[in-house]
């Protein structure tokens, strides 16, 4: 298993431009942003087996912003959950790789998601279940900054507290837009940090949220600090489509995008710094 | 015996033989009859306060971890309230989700229209891959339960939580997925479901007094329908009745008329008329929205003089 970061999320970069211009359209900016916290939890930090999908006490990734299903198949691939490219199979009919995550159809992914706000209670349920259980398993939920304009996340997020589930580590990826517009301006979140904080969570505010190395501390800092009752939430400050200019350029554009095949070798190439 | 007080003791049992079952409330849980739960299994009972949505969405997290949660409201607050949740988290990820709704239809009484769900099997029944049961007394709820439990998948029990006259005998066998003939006839069929089974079962001996046999089928689960039932005892008896708590669009009348639907047999329905409820008591309301014996009667006769005419 490769193990250096920044090698890592360079492939998965590609991964996810190559298997969206094949296909020609999808949620790039979303997948984009999220790519070194999906390479520190499955390269450094969660206890997984590719080789036993279903291994028990393992933890476990759900995806609540289920859009970013691309960059989850990407990373799996890269892990070894399956062949690389399947990835190319992506959203076509019959595929085991959906638009958004689901745990019926593809090898390594524990819970359906889609129909935003909705994961982040699966995963509170999940969180009480390792509980109960004792397995000691480690639950990482993912949620969008525009999801979290959903009212299911904070009573999840007051559940969560309230049951003491210091077994759930969030994962805010704030890269600041959503389909209609800047958060900001849609329907402002601020001030977020002070808002989990408010609800009984460990907050890690992490400044750079696409620098691998300060995503990797602030995860080892909330497994280190696990316990205590609380779940902890990390904010990543992300970039919408970060590691290709022109498609961070398009703001809320990026969303879900039209993407060439030739747009995406170009892409691929900037990042591998061959362009 | 109440409604409530059979389930919530049928669930202790299933609880007590396998810590996976837990029940998760969204603070109702004295209305369903299971606060006392709490203190006998602390590890197996959830109250998630009044958030129906999370609770929705925990039990199905709970299910992909291996656990069998059955989660309870009032009937609008399990179904319509949390429509999307059932969809995704729970039917569309096949979690192993019960959903019990109390208090269907006109029974919700005192809470009045707010609170009056006549559309829960509606919304229920278009997800694909439901169960929906509704139980028509003691005898059957308590026959059924386990049965329910062993049933790998999402279901909706839509549960009367009051005292109900019964109707089986206890001796009474249920199989989930196929309809029972209460009474036998040759000149229509009543269809029927919950509570109002034994009102169709009165109008029955009534309209038999004025010489129109009905045959009487208790539909306990509504989706999926046993068809091969419906249409055998349709075409028998060449007409049709429908008689349910629940809007006659979307519930028991759409649910036989799309068994029905090749069949050349007049249909008729006594169920809510597209309308919503309204504060009062089980008589008023049965009056108001036309749930009666009266009305069983006479919509029956309606259903019979179609006969060959449609």
């Amino acid at each position: 298993m490769n193990t250096d970061l920044k090698t890592i999320c360079r492939d998965i970069r590609c991964d996810i431009l190559a298997c969206i211009g094949h296909l020609g359209v999808g949620h790039i900016g979303g997948c984009l942003s999220l790519v070194e916290a999906l390479a520190v939890l499955y390269f450094r930090e969660m206890n997984i087996d590719p080789a036993q999908p279903k291994m028990p006490g393992r933890d476990r990734l759900v995806c609540s912003k289920g859009h970013a299903g691309p960059a989850v198949y990407a990373t799996l691939a890269e892990r070894g959950y399956f062949d690389k490219k399947e990835l190319l199979t992506l959203n076509q009919g019959g595929t085991h790789l959906p638009s958004h995550c689901d745990k019926n159809l593809t090898v390594g992914v524990d819970m359906t998601t889609g129909s935003l706000g909705q994961g982040f209670s699966c995963a509170v349920g999940a969180a009480l279940g390792s509980k109960l259980e004792g397995d000691g398993a480690t639950i990482y939920a993912i949620i969008g900054d525009g999801e979290s304009q959903e009212g299911q996340i904070w009573e999840a997020a007051m559940f969560a507290a309230a049951k003491e589930l210091d077994n759930l580590v969030g994962v805010t990826d704030y890269n600041k837009l959503q389909i209609d517009g800047p958060v900001a301006e849609v329907n402002a979140l601020e001030p977020l940090a002070e808002k989990w904080a408010a609800f009984g969570w460990n907050v890690i505010d992490v400044e750079d949220g696409n620098d691998v190395e300060q995503v990797a501390a602030a995860f080892e800092h909330a497994r280190l600090g696990r316990g205590g009752g609380r779940p902890t939430m990390l904010i990543l400050n992300t970039k919408k489509g970060c590691g290709v200019k022109w498609i961070e350029e398009l703001g809320p554009g990026n969303h879900n995008t039209s993407l060439s095949a030739e747009q995406a070798a170009a892409a691929i190439a900037e990042i591998r710094g061959e362009a | 015996m109440e409604m409530r007080a059979v389930y919530a003791e049928e669930l202790a049992k299933l609880m007590a033989a396998d810590r996976h079952v837990c029940v998760l409330d969204a603070d109702l849980a004295k209305a369903s009859g299971t606060r006392a739960l709490y203190e006998r299994f602390p590890r197996q009972m959830f109250d998630c306060g009044v958030a129906e949505q999370n609770m929705a969405s925990i039990a199905a997290g709970l299910a992909s971890y291996g656990f069998k949660p059955w989660i309870e409201s009032f009937t609008p607050f399990a179904t319509r309230r949390i429509c999307d949740q059932i969809a995704i988290s729970i039917a569309y990820a096949k979690a192993n989700v019960k959903i019990v709704g109390t208090d269907p239809g006109i029974s919700a009484e005192l809470n009045g229209g707010t609170h009056m769900s006549m559309e829960d099997i509606g919304v229920v029944r278009s997800i694909p891959g439901m169960v929906i049961f509704e139980p028509v007394d003691e005898v059957q709820l308590r026959a059924a339960m386990p049965v329910l439990a062993a049933y790998e998948g999402a279901l909706y029990l839509r549960l009367f939580r009051k005292a109900l006259p019964t109707v089986f005998p206890e001796d009474y066998r249920f199989e989930l997925f196929k309809a029972d003939t209460l009474r036998t006839g040759r000149d229509l069929t009543i269809f029927v479901s919950g509570f109002l089974t034994k009102d169709a079962l009165d109008a029955a001996r009534q309209l038999a007094a004025e010489g129109v046999e009905a045959e009487v089928v208790n539909v306990h689960t509504i989706k999926p329908i046993d068809r091969e039932t419906v249409i055998a005892s349709a075409r028998r008896t060449g007409a049709v009745l429908t008689v349910e708590n629940h809007n006659v669009i979307g519930g028991l009348h759409s649910a036989v008329l799309e068994a029905l639907a090749e069949e050349k047999i007049p249909a008729c329905a006594v169920g809510v008329q597209d309308r919503f409820g309204e504060v009062g008591k089980l008589p008023y309301l049965r009056e108001a929205l036309g749930l009666t014996v009266e009305n069983i009667v006479n919509t029956a006769k309606r259903a019979v003089s179609l006969k060959g005419v449609l």
